[in-house]
């Protein structure tokens, strides 16, 4: 079967969390929320740890966390330190608590490298099952919340005037972003989860006239970087991982020529 | 009943007190204007309004099914952003082409649908805000300082708009504006704010009573006034008087 090939597996779990990634990176970028990607992430490592010591699932530990350090951060702002300071104490605190507790996680073995830099070409079919369940869910979500969530993204005065509270929006774009986290583990690590969120979106920007466009764009472009990044660290064996970043940070660059070209006329 | 019904109503930022006691009602069909001088909370009563801040105490009635039209006082366009402004008059209902199409063109701006918002020019973004908000037939326009960033032309131009478009759907307009004198004679009722109403009533009763004129003083007296329609002003030909240009703002 088609599925026994770990070629396939891995290239299907990556087209998976791009599509996931897209929407949401899209409205990572439109609120400047990149910081706030980087830090969910790094939060996730803390979840591994606890979900290996606890035997739970490593997706429902990496959401939970995930979720706890969003929420974290929504409630902190606005209290005192700048936006950019906190999540730079609260992304790499922890990560750092993350890598500590694993390391207190006797007798069982870890492959640290597999979660920082995900290990896509592992995955299973149950992994599989739950990158495109997670994957499906996010989407879903995204695209029922779609005209609240951009209204809210514009103005928020303006949701409210249309009956649309901003604060549950911005609820909806952390559990999104906990779920992305926790799916894309296996695919990039936590180290480029947000690499997978912001590029593709950056690089859809010049080609796009509307933010449905840009979502898809952004699709389409996780997509081919998912597959061609696999085939590349296949021919030159490289890391999986990476090289899918790699391959998304050139067509990010490509685009960005695009958006330079009309200006100068 | 009245459209809108503010009773009592406080509004707070943590401890400072933005509106206490506020009592404020909106008919069918008129104008409203709430003028006042920075920092008198006349924002903070339109977002109270629309429900973006909580009131502290007193309430907010709304006439049962009321359709409110929004315009904010400025709207910033993420570059990153790609919407087109007839993309922006569809959030967050849809609506048909016809009806995007008309209020475009009720608003002066007929072939900017295509256009990316954020390479709109200060008026071109203050018209679709007004599209927008007109494109679901309110039955209430609130407005806040729509004209800020505008000149005086393009700005004399947006006030005629909007009495336009109330006489042609015969919805009501709250609106805040801090250029007191030029918006007084397009208004029904001027509303003085400071923290709480200090006085209301149609523009010529306000623009003499004494609690208005402690807050804003009486020296731009008729020049500024250039939408005007009514000339019950002493025009000054010789240009003999002297200009304090910031006396209206102190």
């Amino acid at each position: 079967m088609i599925l026994d090939d770990f070629m396939v597996r891995a290239a299907l779990a990556g087209v998976g969390v791009a599509c996931a990634a897209a929407p949401l990176g899209s409205f990572v970028v439109w609120r400047r929320m990149a910081y706030f990607g980087d830090a969910t992430a790094h939060a996730a490592i803390l979840g591994v740890a606890l979900s290996l010591a606890l035997s739970l699932s490593v997706f429902v530990g990496a959401v939970a966390v995930a979720m706890v350090m969003a929420l974290t951060v929504s409630a902190l702002s606005g209290r005192g330190y700048a936006m950019d300071t906190l999540l730079g104490v609260l992304a790499h605190s922890a990560l750092a608590f993350g890598l500590v507790a694993v390391s207190f996680l006797s007798g069982v073995r870890i492959d640290l490298m597999a979660y920082l830099f995900g290990d896509i070409l592992a995955v299973s079919r149950a992994d599989l099952l739950v990158i495109w369940g997670g994957a499906a869910l996010v989407v879903a979500l995204i695209a029922w919340r779609w005209e609240q969530l951009l209204t809210s993204t514009l103005n928020e005065d303006l949701a409210y005037s249309c009956g649309i509270d901003p604060n549950r929006e911005k609820l909806v774009l952390t559990l999104a972003l906990a779920i992305t986290v926790a799916v894309a583990i296996k695919v990039v690590g936590v180290l480029l989860i947000a690499a997978l969120l912001i590029i593709p979106a950056a690089a859809a920007r010049p080609l796009s006239r509307t933010p449905e466009g840009m979502a898809v764009t952004a699709a389409l472009i996780g997509t081919f970087s998912a597959v061609a990044g696999l085939q590349s660290a296949y021919v030159f064996d490289t890391p999986a991982g990476p090289t899918i970043v790699c391959v998304a940070a050139i067509c990010f660059a490509v685009t960005s020529m695009f958006s330079v070209l009309p200006r100068s006329r | 009943m009245s459209l809108i019904t503010v009773e009592n109503l406080s509004v707070r930022y943590g401890a400072h007190q933005a509106l206490h006691d506020v009592n404020l009602v909106v008919e069918a069909n008129e104008i409203v204007t709430v003028v006042g001088p920075n920092g008198s909370g006349k924002t903070s009563l339109l977002r109270a309004i629309v429900g973006a801040l909580p009131a502290a105490s007193g309430s907010i009635a709304r006439k049962p099914g009321l359709r409110i039209g929004y315009v904010p006082q400025r709207l910033h366009v993420d570059p990153t952003l790609p919407i087109t402004a007839e993309r922006f008059l569809r959030l967050p209902r849809h609506a048909g082409r016809v009806a995007l199409e008309a209020a475009l063109e009720r608003t002066g701006v007929p072939d900017i649908g295509p256009k990316q918002m954020s390479q709109l020019s200060g008026g071109q973004l203050q018209r679709v805000l007004l599209a927008r908000a007109l494109v679901n037939q309110p039955d209430l326009l609130l407005l806040d300082e729509p004209t800020q960033g505008l000149d005086q032309p393009a700005s004399a131009a947006f006030y005629r708009l909007i009495e336009e478009v109330r006489h042609e759907t015969a919805c009501s307009i709250l609106m805040i504006s801090h250029e007191l004198h030029v918006v007084m004679a397009a208004s029904d009722r001027v509303i003085c704010l400071n923290g709480h109403v200090c006085c209301q009533g149609s523009p010529e009763i306000v623009s003499s009573a004494p609690e208005y004129r402690a807050l804003f003083g009486s020296g731009t007296g008729g020049a500024l006034a250039l939408y005007r329609h009514d000339h019950d002003h002493a025009h000054d030909d010789a240009c003999t008087h002297t200009h304090h240009p910031h006396e209206a703002a102190e």
